[in-house]
């Protein structure tokens, strides 16, 4: 078990309410897939613009899709207090953030895995390779690990529906500009080298949110 | 009452600068020969925006040590430096807008500084929204903290990001790339100007602070009125309460 024994017990917790009522994931998948068709009618889309205009659409569903989850994972801990149960679990507080993170990152890995073949598909762009996966994997990553602090905050306040993407949305442009960058290089066949610069941004971007949240995370929950 | 008056000789100092940039800016400095009178923005533009960057790292100077030594005062620096960040952001964008237009011919455009002090701008607008929302005392401060911690560290990553994705479209934005020496007297304007801005920053960083001080002890007294159980009037109205469960 070692360290890593807690922060998986969580995340197991986690997908184990899932696999029970399917909440979270089928939330994401359908409110993403409402996001990509309303698109479809926002922007006019031609074999010709797709493969450039098309990344930001599938970025931008995961990240709208993402909030929503990411909202529903923290309601659930904080509905009968199971919150303050999880707290005073022999847990440090990094752990608590590395098993929500892990399972929040599941939860978006799995609802992508539907939504960018079906993304692939309507759009009839060219995205279903190896690459993609690593940067979807890489920007959940991100995403979560922002997610899940800014999630634990916003459950704390008044408002907390519209507190988390206030907080959320900013903080991870960099993350968005980079993942629908790099995204955009593979669909229009550039080289994976191109790609190359985008990738450093996430991954400098899921180092410092990953390291940072752990750090900080003592300070989001206490008493 | 000698603090009263410090503030006051503050305040005159602040008008009196202000009159005399206003007069170098508008009136004595000369009008820059391709850009017109427009370039006379930079002479506000500047300073506010300097000001807008120096306000979010003291915000996380604030907070972090904040959190390290748990001292409230350390809280109020970090809340009245993120709420005078937001308005002197706030002008930056807009005095940046207006130099924009006549000159990038658009008054928006999402040039990598632009970008970023734009999102910026945003996560300190959350930063506040949070203050507003979290639960009052320790908690919300130390909600807050963090989110100030986080949108420091985020904007060299949000700057890089804007950066590079800039670099990789084509740049419509025919202006003044290069970035020559000022003249003189220009110079010297930029100077005059940029010290009456942080002057009057300070000034203002240090009035809300006050306010900030001023409401915890509002706190802490109505917290012991109560604990007393004498009936504690509302700061805000000043009118009775009704019922404050005296009992």
């Amino acid at each position: 078990m070692g360290a890593l024994g807690p922060i998986w017990a969580i995340a197991r917790k986690d997908l184990l309410l899932e696999v029970r009522n399917r909440d979270i994931v089928v939330s994401l998948v359908v409110f993403s897939m409402l996001v990509l068709i309303v698109f479809n009618f926002a922007i006019e889309l031609t074999p010709v613009n797709v493969a450039v205009v098309g990344p930001g659409i599938l970025w931008v569903a995961i990240a709208f899709a993402g909030v929503i989850g990411l909202n529903r994972s923290f309601v659930l801990e904080k509905e009968r207090d199971a919150l303050d149960g999880l707290m005073l679990a022999p847990v440090s507080r990094d752990g608590l953030f590395l098993g929500k993170t892990l399972g929040n990152a599941i939860f978006m890995l799995v609802a992508q895995a539907v939504l960018i073949p079906v993304f692939a598909a309507l759009f009839d762009v060219d995205i279903l390779r190896f690459e993609i996966g690593v940067i979807a994997a890489m920007t959940t990553l991100g995403f979560a690990g922002a997610g899940t602090v800014f999630a634990a905050m916003a459950i704390n306040t008044r408002s907390r529906e519209i507190m988390l993407p206030v907080l959320f949305l900013p903080a991870i442009s960099p993350l968005l500009i980079a993942a629908v960058e790099a995204t955009a290089g593979v669909a229009t066949g550039g080289s994976w080298g191109a790609s190359s610069r985008w990738i450093q941004i996430i991954t400098v971007f899921d180092a410092v949110f990953v390291v940072g949240g752990a750090l900080l995370f003592h300070y989001v929950l206490e008493d | 009452m000698r603090d009263v008056s410090a503030r006051s000789a503050w305040l005159v100092i602040n008008a009196a600068l202000m009159a005399v940039s206003l007069w170098m800016i508008f009136l004595w400095v000369p009008t820059e020969a391709n850009l017109g009178v427009i370039q006379r923005a930079l002479y506000f533009h500047v300073p506010v925006s300097i000001i807008a960057l120096g306000a979010i790292i003291l915000v996380a100077i604030g907070s972090v040590a904040f959190l390290v030594s748990g001292r409230p005062r350390w809280d109020w620096l970090a809340h009245a430096s993120a709420e005078t960040g937001v308005l002197f952001g706030g002008l930056a964008l807009v005095t940046g807008s207006i130099w924009a237009r006549p000159i990038w011919n658009v008054w928006w455009t999402w040039d990598a500084k632009l970008t970023t002090t734009l999102i910026l701008w945003f996560i300190f607008i959350g930063y506040l929204m949070l203050r507003a929302y979290a639960p009052p005392g320790r908690q919300g401060a130390r909600l807050s903290a963090v989110v100030g911690i986080i949108g420091a560290i985020d904007a060299p990553i949000i700057y890089y990001a804007a950066d590079l994705w800039r670099t990789a479209h084509p740049s419509r934005v025919t202006g003044p790339g290069a970035s020559g020496s000022l003249e003189s007297e220009m110079a010297l304007t930029l100077l005059v100007s940029t010290i009456t801005i942080v002057s009057l920053y300070a000034y203002v960083l240090v009035e809300r602070f006050r306010v900030r001080r001023s409401e915890a002890e509002v706190a802490e007294l109505s917290k012991e009125l109560q604990a007393s159980g004498i009936p504690a009037r509302r700061s805000d109205g000043g009118a009775p309460a009704t019922a404050t469960g005296g009992d």
